[in-house]
């Protein structure tokens, strides 16, 4: 299968093309969710490590994933897969690409407006401040900056509900996390 | 004591998680408003993902073959160890949120401390966890404001929840022979060092949402040690019904 820097970056390609479960427009590579790949060379035969990490804890979109890459590398011939799971550093939206970035922002969700690091770091004085802390960048319809928070939580553990007062559609919003 | 103290006080963690969870999905469907409703599964969501791996862990300590589900399904009340805060009655919608707000904030200390864990694998938990509770506490505390801070009757149920939940807030900052010894080694967190942190915290947004911080001292104590109220039992008998009726059924 070529040297290993050439299988990696096949690898690596397969795998951008599975898609998050729940955002079927990006795929998990775009998501940065897949950390490594690594090979092991095994009495019984060459194994394909693939290490992934969850987006938020309790996300039953993880083990969805797991089997989609399992199923996207055995029909591209690799025959023996290990799925790695790890929880360190922790996922961040800083992780998602350029280009996942986009393709949420032409699907109509709002990417992150800013980066998330350190955000967990939280100081409660100031609430009134801290309501409108993380808000888009603009809406994903009609680029307007006009916009104001529905709901902190949306129809995935990833994402809040927002409208546009510009154009009035509602829309999701790719939360910093 | 029976089983080693790092894992009684992993399954502390998972329970805590595990419990308040279940009680929040008891909302799914039934909340007050659509985006409540979700906040509150959403939540819930992300606790029982913390539970797993807390619960997940403890068991690998305990060494005993117990994996997080039979941990979660196959121990009666009595070995259950989470605070009785969490697993109070949802109540009113008041109820909830302030039982919610004490928790989270409780909560997001602990992680804070245990960030710092010489226990690398509980220390990435933490770190995995607080960012998703720090969401949850940035809202409950909002809303407290809000409605505490709202009608004359919100606050007055806002009030009468703060009073009734506030004698199960005590047990959380009394640390056991378990805690004391873990957080000498640096493993876990003496949660009596949390104390001032979290009353701070608790006076300030009660401050501006206009409620009374309750004057009793007396407080309700026994979760951690598995002591707890016919509550719980009945949160078990929902929540474990299927592997009880169909032990190590899946689907």
């Amino acid at each position: 299968m070529g040297d290993l820097r050439e299988r990696n970056e096949r690898v690596w390609g397969w795998l951008a093309d599975v898609p998050d479960p729940e955002i079927p427009v990006i795929s998990i590579v775009d998501l940065g969710i897949v950390r490594e790949v690594n090979w092991h060379d095994e009495p019984a035969g060459a194994v394909c490590e693939v290490v992934i990490t969850p987006t938020y804890s309790g996300c039953p979109a993880t083990e969805v994933i797991g089997r989609s890459i399992e199923e996207a590398l055995r029909e591209r011939g690799v025959e023996r897969v290990r799925l790695q799971s790890r929880i360190a550093p922790a996922w961040t939206t800083d992780w998602l690409t350029s280009e996942g970035r986009r393709k949420l922002q032409e699907y109509g969700i709002a990417p992150p407006a800013r980066r998330a690091d350190g955000r967990q770091v939280i100081d409660i004085s100031g609430l009134r401040r801290h309501t409108a802390d993380d808000a888009p960048a603009a809406c994903p319809h009609c680029g307007s900056a006009n916009t104001e928070p529905i709901s902190r939580h949306g129809s995935t553990p990833c994402k809040a509900l927002h409208r546009c007062l510009d154009c009035l559609e509602p829309f999701d919003y790719f939360k910093c996390h | 004591m029976l089983l080693d103290d790092k894992s009684v006080y992993l399954m502390r963690l998972g329970d805590n998680a595990l419990v308040l969870s279940q009680r929040l999905s008891e909302w799914c469907g039934k909340g007050p408003a659509f985006e409540e409703d979700m906040a509150l599964t959403n939540i819930a969501l992300d606790l029982i993902g913390q539970a797993r791996m807390w619960l997940s862990y403890a068991g690998e300590v305990e060494g005993r073959g117990r994996d997080e589900d039979a941990l979660a399904f196959r121990r009666d009340s009595h070995e259950f160890t989470n605070l009785l805060l969490v697993e109070q009655p949802n109540g009113d919608y008041a109820q909830t949120l302030v039982r919610q707000f004490f928790f989270d904030a409780w909560h997001q200390l602990v992680l804070e401390a245990l960030r710092r864990s010489s226990d690398d694998r509980i220390a990435d938990i933490a770190a995995k966890a607080i960012k998703e509770v720090a969401y949850h506490l940035r809202r409950s505390s909002d809303l407290v404001v809000r409605l505490g801070d709202g009608s004359a009757e919100s606050r007055r149920r806002m009030q009468d929840a703060v009073d009734e939940l506030w004698m199960f807030t005590g047990e959380m900052f009394n640390a056991d022979e378990t805690e004391e010894l873990l957080g000498a080694q640096g493993l876990a967190c003496d949660p009596s060092t949390l104390m001032d942190a979290w009353l701070a915290m608790v006076s300030e947004v009660f401050a501006e949402a206009t409620l009374e911080l309750p004057a009793g001292e007396w407080m309700q104590k026994g979760g951690k040690q598995g002591r707890h109220g016919e509550h719980l039992g009945l949160l078990l008998a929902e929540m474990q019904f299927l592997q009880r009726a169909y032990p190590g059924a899946t689907w």
